[in-house]
C-alpha cells in the first residue's frame, strides 16, 4: 500500500495547498500592475537628483559619481555657476547629467560617492523602453522640481506609478554617518526640497533611547513614517 | 421517421456541440484557476471577471495565427490529422446520455425526446473503437511532421495506447458481464439502459447482513460499488487515453518540447488543444454514466409527476454536471500533483499492473456469477 500512501500524501499537499489560498492567506502572488506590493525599505530604483529646500540643486557636477560607477554610466558635465542666478550653492553645478539605464546595475554606488546626497534612489523599477535612446534619463527626468515632486520618463503611460518616484530608499541613511552606531538617532545629510529633513534610520545599536531622536518639527523619528512623503 | 424526428436529430446534434464547447471554454478556465490555487497564485485574472473569457481571447487569437507548414511534412496527413482528433473527441460523447429524456407531442404524435445525441445499442464498443481512432491522430501527427521530438511524441503514443486499451477494454467486459447477467434480455451495451439500470436503490438483503437493511435500502444502485475494481483501472486507463498528466508522455514539454504537436501552430494547435479537453469531459462523462449512475439522482420522478417532466429534464442535467464535474476536479488534481511517470514505468503500470488486475477481476467476478447463478458446481 506503500504507493496509495504517497498518492495520497501528494494529492494532500495540492489540496490543502489550495484550500489555503481560496479561504485562507496561502495567496502569494498579487495582480500586478492593478495592486502593488510594498518594497522593501533599501529597494535600489532608479535613480533622482534633489533639491535643497529652497529650490538650489544639490549636484555640484564634481563627477565623483561618474567616477565611483562601475558601470560608467553616468556622464556629468559641470560648468562655473552663473554669478547672477546660482543654480546649486556650490561653485559649479551639474549642467549635463545623463544616466544610461541599460548599463546601470543599481549598486547604488554613486549615491555612496555624492558628497551632497544630490543623488538617491527610488522605489521605481519600471523603466522598460521601446527604444534605446529613451533607456538614457537625462537631467530633465532625474532632476526633482522645485516643489519636491519627480518626473517620469512616459508621464502618460497609465501603468507609470508616480507615488513611487517619491519614495526614496534608506540605504542612504544606513551608509551615511548616521549609520555607524556612534552617530544613531543623528541625521548626517541635508534637507531636501519637498521632503524635508529625511528621519534618521533607527535601531541600529537596539538602543531605545537613540531611538527618541526628535526631529526640528517636533515629532520623533518612531511616530513619522521613514519615507512619508508631503 | 418524418421531418419532426429530423429536427429532433439536429436539435440534439448542435446541442451536444455547443454543450462540449461551451464545456471546453469552462474548463479551461477552471482548470488554470484551480491549478493557480494549488501552486498559490492568482492564475487569469484580466479578461472579464476573474479571467472567464481568457479562453475565449486566446481561441480568437490562435484563429488568426499564421499555420505554419514544416517544408518536411506530409502535407495531406500533416492537414488531416487535428481535424481527426477533433472528430473522434465530438463523435465519443454523442452516446453519452446526459440528462433525463421526456415526451413531447410533435405533429401529432408522441416522441420521446432524449438527451444523447444517439443512443447506440452498442453504444460502449463504439467508444472503445472511437478512443482507439483517436489515438491514430496522435501518432499521424507526429509522423506526419517530419519532425524529430513529434515523431517521438508519436512513437510514445502508439506504445501508450497499446497498453492502456487493452486494460480499458477488459475491465469493462467484466462490468458488462455484471450488467448482463443482472438484466437479461436488456439492452446492456446502450449507454440509455445503462444508466436506467442504476436508478433507484439497493433491495433488502436477507441472512446475516440483513441489519444493514436501513442503510443498503438508502444507497443508489450504482455499479460503482460491486465493481470498483474496473472503476479504478478504467479511470486509470482513462487519464492515460487522454494523454493527462502523470500519462502525458506523448506531449511532455521537459522532454520533448510539445511532442506530436511540436510542429503545429494556431488553430491546427488549437484543435488538439480542444480535442484533449472535450476528451476529459468524455471520459470523466463515462465513468459518471457506467459506474455513478448517469444523470440519475434522487427525487427525478416526484418532480417530473408534480412539476414537469422538463423540470426533471433540467434538474438531471444538474446532477450530471455535478458528477463530472467532480471527476473533472479529480483530473485537474492529479494533473497538479504528480510528476509525469517515466518510459518504463508507464509500461510497468499498464503491462504489469492494469492488464493482470483487469484479468483477475475478470474471471474472479464471472467465477462469483456463475456461482450465483448455479449454485456452486459439488452441489
Amino acid at each position: 500500500m506503500g504507493i496509495i500512501g504517497d498518492l495520497v500524501k501528494g494529492m494532500g499537499v495540492t489540496g490543502r495547498q489550495m484550500i489555503a489560498t481560496i479561504f485562507g492567506d496561502g495567496m502569494i502572488t498579487t495582480e500586478y500592475p492593478k495592486a502593488f506590493r510594498e518594497k522593501p525599505e533599501r529597494f535600489h530604483g532608479r535613480h533622482v537628483l534633489n533639491r535643497y529646500e529652497d529650490g538650489m540643486e544639490k549636484c555640484i557636477g564634481c563627477e565623483l559619481c561618474a567616477g565611483a560607477c562601475p558601470a560608467r554610466c553616468i556622464y556629468v558635465r559641470g560648468k562655473e555657476n552663473p554669478a547672477d542666478a546660482p543654480v546649486s550653492p556650490g561653485e559649479r553645478f551639474g549642467f549635463v547629467y545623463e544616466i544610461n539605464m541599460l548599463r546601470c546595475i543599481f549598486c547604488a554606488l554613486c549615491v555612496e560617492a555624492c558628497p551632497t546626497e544630490a543623488i538617491t534612489m527610488t522605489h521605481l523599477f519600471e523603466m522598460s523602453t521601446t527604444n534605446r535612446e529613451d533607456a538614457i534619463y537625462t537631467k530633465t527626468e532625474l532632476l526633482i522640481n522645485e516643489d519636491g515632486s519627480a518626473n517620469h520618463m512616459f508621464p502618460d503611460d497609465r501603468l507609470a506609478n508616480l507615488p513611487e518616484l517619491l519614495k526614496a530608499d534608506g540605504w542612504m541613511r544606513a551608509t551615511a554617518p548616521q549609520g555607524r552606531v556612534e552617530y544613531e538617532g543623528i541625521p548626517g545629510w541635508t534637507p531636501s526640497a519637498g521632503v524635508g529633513l529625511r528621519p534618521p534610520e533607527v535601531g541600529q545599536s537596539g538602543d531605545a533611547a537613540a531611538r527618541d531622536f526628535t526631529l526640528p518639527d517636533g515629532t520623533t523619528s518612531l511616530e513619522v513614517e521613514p519615507d512619508e512623503e508631503e | 421517421m418524418d421531418w419532426w424526428d429530423v429536427l429532433l436529430v439536429v436539435v440534439r446534434v448542435v446541442g451536444v456541440f455547443a454543450l462540449l464547447m461551451t464545456v471546453t471554454v469552462l474548463l479551461v478556465w477552471i482548470e488554470r484557476k484551480l491549478v493557480a490555487d494549488m501552486q498559490n497564485r492568482l492564475g487569469p485574472m484580466r479578461a472579464g471577471p476573474h479571467g472567464v473569457l481568457q479562453t475565449v481571447a486566446d481561441g480568437l487569437k490562435l484563429f488568426f495565427k499564421e499555420q505554419i507548414t514544416p517544408a518536411k511534412s506530409e502535407f495531406l496527413i500533416y492537414m488531416l490529422a487535428p481535424a481527426l482528433s477533433v472528430i473522434t473527441a465530438f463523435l465519443m460523447f454523442l452516446v453519452v446520455p446526459f440528462a433525463r429524456p421526456f415526451d413531447i407531442t410533435l405533429g401529432g404524435q408522441v416522441r420521446s425526446f432524449t438527451f444523447q445525441a444517439m443512443d447506440l445499442n452498442i453504444s460502449v464498443l463504439y467508444v472503445l473503437a472511437i478512443s482507439s481512432i483517436a489515438v491514430y491522430a496522435v501518432v499521424l501527427a507526429g509522423w506526419s511532421s517530419g519532425s524529430k521530438y513529434p515523431l517521438l511524441g508519436g512513437v510514445r503514443a502508439t506504445a501508450q495506447a497499446i497498453s492502456y486499451e487493452a486494460a480499458m477494454g477488459l475491465s469493462l467486459v467484466a462490468l458488462i458481464m455484471f450488467i448482463a447477467v443482472q438484466n437479461r434480455g436488456g439492452d446492456v451495451m446502450s449507454m440509455a439502459s445503462i444508466v436506467d439500470f442504476q436508478a433507484g436503490t439497493y433491495g433488502a438483503t436477507e441472512g446475516f447482513l440483513s441489519f444493514l437493511n436501513p442503510i443498503i435500502t438508502r444507497v443508489p444502485k450504482w455499479f460503482i460499488l460491486p465493481q470498483v475494481i474496473p472503476f479504478i483501472i478504467f479511470a486509470t486507463a482513462g487519464v492515460a487515453e487522454t494523454n493527462r498528466a502523470p500519462f502525458d508522455l506523448v506531449e511532455a514539454e521537459q522532454e520533448l518540447v510539445a511532442g506530436f504537436h511540436t510542429e503545429y501552430s494556431g488553430m491546427r494547435f488549437a484543435m488538439f488543444f480542444l480535442a484533449e479537453y472535450i476528451n476529459m469531459f468524455t471520459m470523466s462523462a463515462l465513468m459518471v454514466t457506467l459506474f455513478f449512475g448517469g444523470w440519475g439522482g434522487p427525487f427525478l420522478d416526484t418532480i417530473a409527476l408534480n412539476v414537469g417532466p422538463w423540470l426533471a429534464s433540467v434538474v438531471s442535467f444538474g446532477y450530471f454536471m455535478a458528477k463530472v464535474f467532480v471527476f473533472l476536479f479529480l483530473f485537474i488534481w492529479i494533473r497538479a500533483s504528480f510528476p509525469r511517470l517515466r518510459y518504463d514505468q508507464l509500461m510497468d503500470l499498464g503491462w504489469k499492473r492494469l492488464i493482470p488486475g483487469a484479468l483477475l477481476w475478470l474471471v474472479a467476478s464471472s467465477l462469483a456469477l456463475a456461482i450465483r447463478q448455479f449454485g456452486l458446481p459439488w452441489t
